[in-house]
């Protein structure tokens, strides 16, 4: 869509650029973060925010996921009431009871999380989708029960499950409760697998720590956005702890596909069509 | 005994064990017959009486920082320590059949008592070489499968399983990246959470994070008094949320976090704390171990009578009620 070839010379999108950014208002482009070149955002929008010269992922929200998988007006929010709050009282430089109210505001959401059924090009899925914009995607009480309830809500009503990662790891203001969500989510999973579910795990940067050690990496089957940072533990802490630099393209998603441990490295663009062919083949 | 590495708030017990050292060196040179042999014994008796008053001021006063330090104690008892102590038999069984095998991870079959058991433990390693070959009880990814191959082949007889946990955390390098870490310990918590056996598990020194959870959900979870059990080290969250570790902020990190195993019990996460003689499981090996073994004995003494699938939906509700949130009346509107 970016790529004109109108006289046989293929030109980029930068070619272009600059004859028109006149009938264009300020503040109407981005600069890539990835390759630098300014991009019109309204085609960044329309191009599911990957960047069209140099096909950068950029991160999403949870709402914007929803809005590029389902199917439009098919998704029926779920578990929308529960909010957190602050068990252990936690308090670093500031209180966790206030930096929920700040991240609530910022974001307008009240944890980092989005779930409910929905149509995926006309197959029935109970959808769960994380949201970084919020406290770095990280799981406590509220991202792990809403989690559950889904497993469980898929496992009760015979649905596929499609849940898409993004997540700092687990929250450490709910410090032991958060831990504990990995083992509940877990569990639940279990119990769907016994009951024949389909579960496909998308994986999207960055999805790391206690996220990727409990849920995300449960899937039956995993699908990952290119270039994602995928791990257990955060790159800044292995090259502490081994003293070395780390590769290039290291926990990447194109590395983690190589090591045996994500079956499918999938564009935005065919990530709806990639979760319907495969719901198709395991009959539900 | 003066061979006990310091801590702080120890200071005036070591003090004191030292000068008990010196009268009991000066007791046995001159004789419990001699003319100072009885005041030097009843010297002796005083300065004991002293300095478990100290031991039992220090250790009744822990700030969860200190608690942790007790945790990590060099002489502290590790998983081999207890399987000589509690065991009267022990078969090793090594390898994950994948990859390789791991020392950070200790797995065999075991007697305790009547029982017969499948025990799992971390690791760290007393001595350099052990340390390092333990990666200081940092597991790989082949200890978690390990840990799971041998729990499965325990369910497949029967044999109930008791884990006991004791890492920093799961390793995190290039290698344990490559070969699934994150996997590895998710594998083990969704087949730990449907194996058809009991499992009692025991935090005996450090349960940090995913690295001490991947061999630890159970029917029954215990913390010896003097361990910790969180979703990160007082330092690790230190460093991200005071943006720096020092002795200031991993005091105030290892408070917030509520690690201890009171905090644990209290939270829910755990169900039981197993108290440790007085001035901590170093001081006496062989009483903690009898308090573990007991503890075990018991739990599964009454775990055994359950029918399986009972076993399995009260261990499936144990990790189901976890968490704490609101629920409001309606769903809140969001962006
Ligand atoms: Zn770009």
């Amino acid at each position: 869509m970016a790529k004109a070839a109108a006289d046989g010379n293929a030109r980029t999108w930068s070619d272009v650029r600059p004859q028109r950014r006149a009938s264009i208002p300020e503040g109407m482009w981005v600069r890539c973060s990835s390759c630098s070149k300014m991009v019109y955002k309204r085609h960044l929008e329309a191009n599911l925010h990957v960047c069209p010269e140099c096909s950068f992922h950029n991160r999403i929200g949870a709402a914007e996921r929803v809005k590029q998988l389902a199917d439009t007006g098919t998704f029926q929010e779920m578990f929308a009431n529960l909010t957190p709050t602050d068990p252990l009282g936690f308090k670093d430089l500031k209180g966790y009871k206030d930096r929920l109210l700040a991240e609530q505001i910022k974001t307008g959401r009240v944890d980092a999380v989005k779930a409910g059924t929905c149509f995926i090009k006309g197959r029935a899925t109970m959808l769960c989708c994380l949201d970084l914009t919020f406290m770095m995607g990280s799981m406590g009480s509220v991202v792990g029960e809403v989690v559950t309830r889904s497993i469980e809500h898929a496992t009760r009503d015979s649905l596929p499950l499609v849940i898409v990662s993004c997540s700092g790891g687990a929250r450490m203001q709910e410090a032991g409760l958060s831990l504990m969500q990995m083992a509940k989510t877990s569990a639940a999973l279990a119990r769907y697998d016994d009951a024949g579910g389909l579960f496909i795990s998308v994986l999207t940067d960055p999805t790391t720590g206690g996220v990727t050690a409990s849920f995300a990496m449960l899937g039956d089957v995993i699908l990952a956005e290119p270039d994602a940072l995928i791990g257990f533990a955060g790159p800044r802490v292995i090259a502490q702890t081994i003293r070395q630099e780390l590769p290039e393209g290291f926990q990447r998603s194109e590395f983690l596909q190589k090591s045996g441990l994500v079956d499918r490295v999938v564009p935005r663009a065919q990530l709806r069509n990639e979760l319907a062919r495969l719901i198709d083949f395991a009959g539900k | 005994m003066s061979a006990y590495y310091q801590l702080d708030f120890e200071k005036p017990v070591v003090a004191l064990e030292r000068e008990i050292e010196a009268l009991e060196t000066r007791l046995k040179a001159e004789g419990e017959q001699s003319t100072n042999g009885h005041r030097l014994r009843a010297e002796i008796d005083e300065h004991r009486r002293k300095r478990d008053a100290a031991l039992r001021e220090a250790y009744g006063t822990l700030t969860a920082w200190q608690t942790v330090r007790v945790a990590r104690h060099p002489n502290r008892p590790q998983t081999r320590d207890y399987i000589a102590l509690m065991c009267r038999d022990f078969v090793e069984l090594s390898g994950d059949r994948r990859f390789g095998d791991d020392p950070a991870i200790v797995t065999g079959f075991a007697r305790i008592g009547p029982m017969k058991v499948m025990l799992v433990g971390h690791q760290k390693g007393k001595q350099t070489s052990e340390k390092v070959a333990c990666n200081f009880g940092c597991a790989h990814p082949e200890g978690y499968r390990k840990a799971l191959a041998k729990m499965q082949l325990a369910a497949k007889f029967g044999v109930p399983i008791v884990t006991l946990v004791d890492t920093p955390g799961a390793y995190p390098g290039l290698g344990a990246e490559q070969r699934g870490q994150a996997e590895a310990i998710a594998v083990n918590m969704l087949e730990m959470s449907r194996l058809r056996t009991p499992i009692v598990s025991i935090v005996i020194g450090e349960g940090g994070s995913g690295g001490a959870l991947g061999i630890a959900v159970a029917d029954s979870v215990a913390m010896l008094s003097n361990s910790w059990y969180s979703v990160i080290s007082p330092e690790g969250c230190a460093a991200i949320l005071w943006k720096e570790a020092n002795e200031q902020t991993n005091t105030a990190a290892a408070k917030a976090l509520k690690l201890t195993a009171k905090d644990n019990l209290e939270l829910g996460i755990i169900d039981e704390v197993i108290p440790e003689p007085v001035g901590g499981a170093h001081r006496d090996p062989s009483g903690t171990a009898q308090s573990l073994q007991q503890w075990v004995l018991s739990r599964l003494h009454d775990l055994r009578g359950k029918p399986l699938d009972e076993l399995l939906e009260v261990r499936y509700q144990r990790y189901r009620r976890m968490g704490v949130y609101l629920e409001q009346a309606a769903p809140v509107p969001s962006r």
